[in-house]
């Protein structure tokens, strides 16, 4: 069986008044069926990422090198009709806020049945049944009347429920989510979370779910790729990476969630800020803020070192356990 | 850099008194609609909330959007009218007794959002002296450098540049120095720390820290994130729907949560175990709409123990027998409220 999803290699660089390195040389592979959550800070290339997956970056300041395929199709040479079939067919996406995402003119119901028409070339009261199971599926209370809602009429919570009716409706093989219960309240938030666990058991989609909580990660995921600078820095089971996070930029993450910190102890923060990535980078991106960095760290990239299969740490030191201090 | 001249406005009443005391708060927003305009509704933001602040403590405020959280922040610094209630700063009570002017010296506030607050226009030394500037402090420029250079913010390199050439760390460390430089001696954090990166986040959670140490501040603590909170507060209160629903000792309230929706508020947190993850949403549903609140226990209509008298009756935030310092407002710690399983606390 092909994987679900190969990228190869994958570099973007966005040109224009300045020139943004906004991912370099990116290389992942999942399985299908699998839970994948990308974590990293802001501008370290998350959201980048997917939106590659989708053709979504404007192609007129874009320069991307490298490969991705889906199930075996060739992403990045899909245009006109077979991009169409490919978005919300094959893949589809989550947003972070629905509120923007959904057209404010249309009833929910109405939204849902228009891509079903389009993919699945049904009719309008075949694809509006369908837009009700969806809703229901979802766990949307009274789905009947919810159908002839507007987006406006719903709760935060509701409405990031049928934005994911909305992307499942053509049943895609990945399902990609930004950040998509961010700026829902932390008891909605639970809800949504064990809601596409269950959507993904039943319908055996792999998904791809960026973030930068790790706690949020830990709640949906089997498996973490951890970025900064636009680049995996480490890769593995969420179990290897909560327990035995090796890049230093993972520890660092992991020590500043606070979850059992003392109170009025002194966090352990890491220093500074993430680089600006106007060049390619030519040594390890960390290493300016990186505690463990030596000479060798600030003069070429970093080796990536498999400590296990499908495990990865792009570390000069993952080999050696490292000193503290 | 010299040592920073921080001179907050006189201890009036002593350590016992608390440095501020909220009293019956009330803040309903009219919501107008139709072609006249007319007020269809009110939103009841806040809605008859008491509490205080001990000097030098750090109360943190948690609840879910719209649960008047910020709101309370805006009512205590003045930047909203209070519909009823009093706000008591130092022994003075805001209005006759203390000018709004006087107010701003001794409370001030960071926001979270560290672009919007800052004046696009202003360079950086300008935004921090500006308050100090309005309230005719000695040297206000001066005052800006050396709290700029505290919050660790270089002056030389910082103080003519614009906001948008910040980081979003380093303008919160902007808004930081600005509410510091008038030398308050309360300091309303709204989210200061929630639009950060986490690991940006724990350097600022690490300033905070210090200031407080070093100025003697006493902190409200406005945040979503109960890890944060509980990092950096002494007791915990919570909000639902406008109203305060439970307040203790952080310790306490984190060895057992009194009212239910504090404890389904805490087992929504994650488990960071992926051995052990969430199998149960704690809630179902999204927080009901404050313009028309559910009578009785606003919580009720979410609360797996609600029961008749919780649909009718309003319940008071009373001290639980084992810990007067924790106060709750829910019928099943009053034995004489009627509730079937009033008295027995509330079941795991």
């Amino acid at each position: 069986m092909t994987d679900l999803l190969d990228i190869r290699n994958l570099s973007i660089r966005f040109k224009g008044k300045r020139t943004v390195h906004a991912i370099n040389d990116v290389s992942l592979s999942m399985k299908q069926g699998e839970t994948l959550a990308l974590l990293g800070e802001s501008g370290s290339g998350k959201s980048v990422t997917l939106k590659a997956l989708l053709g979504l970056l404007p192609p007129k300041r874009t320069e991307i090198k490298g490969a991705v395929h889906v199930n075996g199709t060739d992403v990045l040479s899909l245009s006109g009709k077979a991009l169409q079939r490919y978005r919300g067919g094959e893949v589809s996406m989550v947003f972070q806020e629905p509120a923007l995402a959904l057209d404010p003119v249309y009833t929910v119901g109405h939204q849902i049945a228009e891509a079903v028409m389009r993919h699945k070339g049904l009719s309008k009261a075949d694809a509006m049944s369908i837009a009700l199971d969806m809703l229901d599926r979802v766990r949307i209370p009274s789905a009947n009347r919810r159908l002839h809602n507007y987006p406006h009429e719903l709760s935060g919570g509701m409405r990031q429920r049928v934005m994911i009716a909305l992307a499942l409706a053509c049943r895609p093989r990945l399902l990609l989510a930004d950040e998509p219960t961010t700026a829902l309240d932390a008891t909605v938030q639970v809800q949504i979370l064990l809601l596409l666990r269950e959507l993904q058991k039943e319908f055996g989609m792999g998904v791809i779910f960026v973030t930068h909580d790790i706690g949020v990660a830990v709640e949906i995921s089997e498996r973490v790729a951890v970025m900064y600078a636009g680049q995996i820095v480490e890769e593995g089971t969420t179990r290897e990476i909560i327990r035995d996070g090796r890049h230093p930029y993972t520890q660092g993450l992991l020590a500043a969630n606070l979850h059992d910190v003392a109170r009025g102890e002194r966090l352990t923060a890491i220093p500074g800020a993430p680089p600006a990535l106007e060049t390619r980078p030519e040594a390890c991106s960390f290493a300016p803020r990186c505690p463990y960095a030596v000479a060798a760290c600030r003069a070429d990239l970093p080796p990536v070192i498999c400590p296990s299969e499908r495990r990865r740490v792009a570390c000069l030191r993952a080999e050696a356990p490292m000193a503290a201090e | 850099m010299s040592a920073i001249d921080y001179a907050p406005s006189p201890d009036t009443g002593g350590p016992a008194q608390p440095l501020l005391i909220v009293r019956d708060l009330q803040k309903y927003f009219p919501v107008r609609g139709g072609i006249l305009g007319r007020a269809q509704g009110r939103v009841q933001a806040v809605d008859g909330v008491n509490f205080e602040v001990k000097k030098g403590e750090t109360l943190g405020i948690v609840g879910e959007s719209g649960c008047g959280k910020s709101t309370t922040a805006k009512l205590l610094i003045g930047l909203t009218e209070k519909d009823r209630g009093e706000i008591i700063f130092d022994g003075k009570a805001l209005g006759r007794e203390l000018p709004l002017k006087d107010l701003r010296r001794g409370v001030q506030m960071v926001f979270q959002d560290s672009y919007a607050t800052l004046n696009p226009r202003l360079t950086i030394l300008d935004s921090v002296a500006f308050g100090a500037r309005v309230q005719g402090l000695p040297n206000p420029e001066s005052l800006a450098r050396s709290m700029m250079d505290r919050v660790g913010l270089d002056p030389d390199r910082f103080a003519h540049r614009y906001p948008h050439e910040l980081s979003g760390g380093q303008r919160q460390r902007v808004n930081i120095a600005r509410a510091l430089a008038m030398s308050p001696r309360l300091v309303v954090l709204d989210e200061a720390v929630s639009a950060l990166d986490k690991s940006v986040e724990a350097q600022v959670l690490n300033l905070l820290s210090d200031l407080r140490e070093e100025f003697g501040l006493t902190y409200i603590f406005i945040s979503h994130d109960l890890n944060v909170v509980r990092y950096i507060s002494d007791r915990i209160l919570v909000m639902y729907l406008g109203e305060v629903v439970e307040v203790a000792p952080v310790d306490a309230i984190w060895e057992r949560q009194a009212h239910p929706y504090t404890r389904s508020l805490f087992s929504a947190m994650p488990s960071m175990d992926p051995d052990n993850r969430t199998e149960e949403p704690p809630l179902a549903g999204d927080p009901p709409n404050p313009i028309n609140p559910p009578a009785g226990c606003r919580f009720h209509t979410r609360c797996r123990h609600a029961s008749g008298v919780c649909k009718t009756t309003v319940p008071t935030l009373a001290g639980l027998p084992l810990n007067a310092a924790h106060r709750v407002a829910c019928h099943l710690h009053d034995a004489t409220s009627g509730h079937p399983e009033a008295g027995q606390g509330v079941p795991a």
